[in-house]
C-alpha cells in the first residue's frame, strides 16, 4: 500500500508547494470571476495581472528567506 | 480546432512529461543495474501499462462533465501546477534553491538497493516493486498533464498523448543506450518552460469556463504564455538579488 501513498502525496505535491501561492492565486481567480460581469473585455488581462503579480511575490519572498 | 492550441498541447504534454521521465528512469536504471534487469523492466512496463488504461478511461470519460465545468476543474488545476512549477524554476534559475542533481539521485537509490543485499534466484519482488512505485508516482503526474491539456477542447487527447508517449520512447531509448542518469538533460530550463506553458493554458482555460472574452480570442493563449514567460524571465535576476541580499544579512 506504499505506493498509494506515495502517489497521493504526489498527486497533493503537483498543485501545493507553497501553501500562500495556491490560496492567493484561487482568491484572485475567484475575485475575477464575481468581478468579470463589470470588467468586461479587461476581465482576461485581470486574470494575467493578479496571477503574476503573486507569482512574482511569492518567489521573491521565498528568495527574501535565503 | 486551432492548430497553435494542437501544436502547444502536444509541446506541452510531451516536455512535461520528458522531465517526469527522466526522473523515473534514473531510479529503473539505479535498481535494474543493482538488482538485475527482467523484475525492474516487468516492473516498469506494468505500471506503464496501468497508467495507460487510466488514461484511456478517464481521458474519454471527462468529455460526460459539461464543458465549462470542465475548463474551470481542469484550468485551476492547470495553473496551480504550472504555477507551482514556474515558482520553482525561477527560484532554481536564481540560485536560490538547488538544482535537481539526477547523478545524486541515482548514487542514492543504487545505495538503497545495495543495503537490501543480494536478490534471490526467482522473482526479485524488491526491483519490481521499486520501478513499478517510481513509474507509477512520476507516470501519474504524466496522465494528469495529458489528460489536464488535453481536456479543454475536443481533439486534443490525441496530441498530448503522442507528445507523452514521444517522450517516452526516448527517454526509455536513451536510457538503454547510455544505462546511466540523463544528468545533462537541461531539468530546470524543461521546468521553466513548461511551468510557462501550463501557467498560460490554465489561465486561458479557466478565463474560457468563466466565460471571460478573451482579447484575440484562441490566440490568447499565445499572449498568456509570452506574458508568464516575460514575467518569469524578468523574475529571476530579482529574486537573485533578493537571495544574495538575505544571505548577505546572514554572514
Amino acid at each position: 500500500m506504499g505506493w498509494i501513498a506515495g502517489v497521493a502525496k504526489e498527486i497533493w505535491g503537483l498543485f501545493v508547494d507553497d501553501i500562500g501561492l495556491a490560496v492567493a492565486s484561487l482568491v484572485w481567480v475567484a475575485i475575477v470571476w464575481i468581478a468579470a460581469r463589470w470588467l468586461g473585455a479587461a476581465a482576461g488581462p485581470a486574470l494575467f495581472a493578479g496571477l503574476a503579480v503573486i507569482l512574482v511575490t511569492s518567489a521573491l519572498r521565498r528568495a527574501g528567506q535565503g | 480546432m486551432p492548430i497553435s492550441h494542437v501544436v502547444a498541447t502536444a509541446l506541452a504534454a510531451f516536455l512535461a512529461s520528458a522531465v517526469e521521465f527522466v526522473e523515473a528512469a534514473t531510479v529503473v536504471l539505479a535498481v535494474g543495474g543493482v538488482r538485475g534487469w527482467r523484475d525492474t523492466l516487468v516492473g516498469a512496463a506494468a505500471a506503464v501499462g496501468v497508467l495507460a488504461a487510466l488514461t484511456a478511461v478517464l481521458g474519454p470519460a471527462l468529455t460526460l462533465i459539461p464543458l465549462h465545468a470542465l475548463q474551470v476543474i481542469v484550468g485551476a488545476l492547470l495553473l496551480l501546477f504550472g504555477l507551482r512549477w514556474l515558482r520553482k524554476a525561477i527560484l532554481r534559475a536564481a540560485g536560490v534553491l538547488a538544482k535537481h542533481d539526477e547523478t545524486a539521485a541515482y548514487a542514492k537509490e543504487r545505495e538503497a538497493m545495495l543495503e537490501l543485499g543480494a536478490r534471490g534466484a526467482g522473482f526479485d519482488a524488491v526491483a519490481f516493486g521499486a520501478a513499478f512505485q517510481i513509474c507509477m508516482i512520476e507516470g501519474t503526474e504524466v496522465v494528469f498533464i495529458v489528460i489536464a491539456v488535453s481536456a479543454g477542447g475536443a481533439g486534443l487527447l490525441l496530441p498530448a498523448s503522442a507528445g507523452a508517449a514521444v517522450a517516452l520512447v526516448i527517454v526509455a531509448a536513451l536510457g538503454f543506450a547510455l544505462h546511466r542518469p540523463m544528468a545533462q538533460v537541461p531539468e530546470n530550463t524543461l521546468k521553466f518552460i513548461v511551468g510557462v506553458i501550463l501557467s498560460g493554458f490554465g489561465a486561458f482555460w479557466l478565463g474560457e469556463g468563466m466565460g471571460v472574452a478573451w482579447p484575440g480570442e484562441d490566440l490568447a493563449i499565445l499572449g498568456l504564455i509570452a506574458g508568464f514567460g516575460a514575467i518569469a524571465l524578468a523574475s529571476v535576476p530579482a529574486c537573485r538579488a533578493r537571495g544574495l541580499r538575505a544571505a548577505g544579512a546572514r554572514a
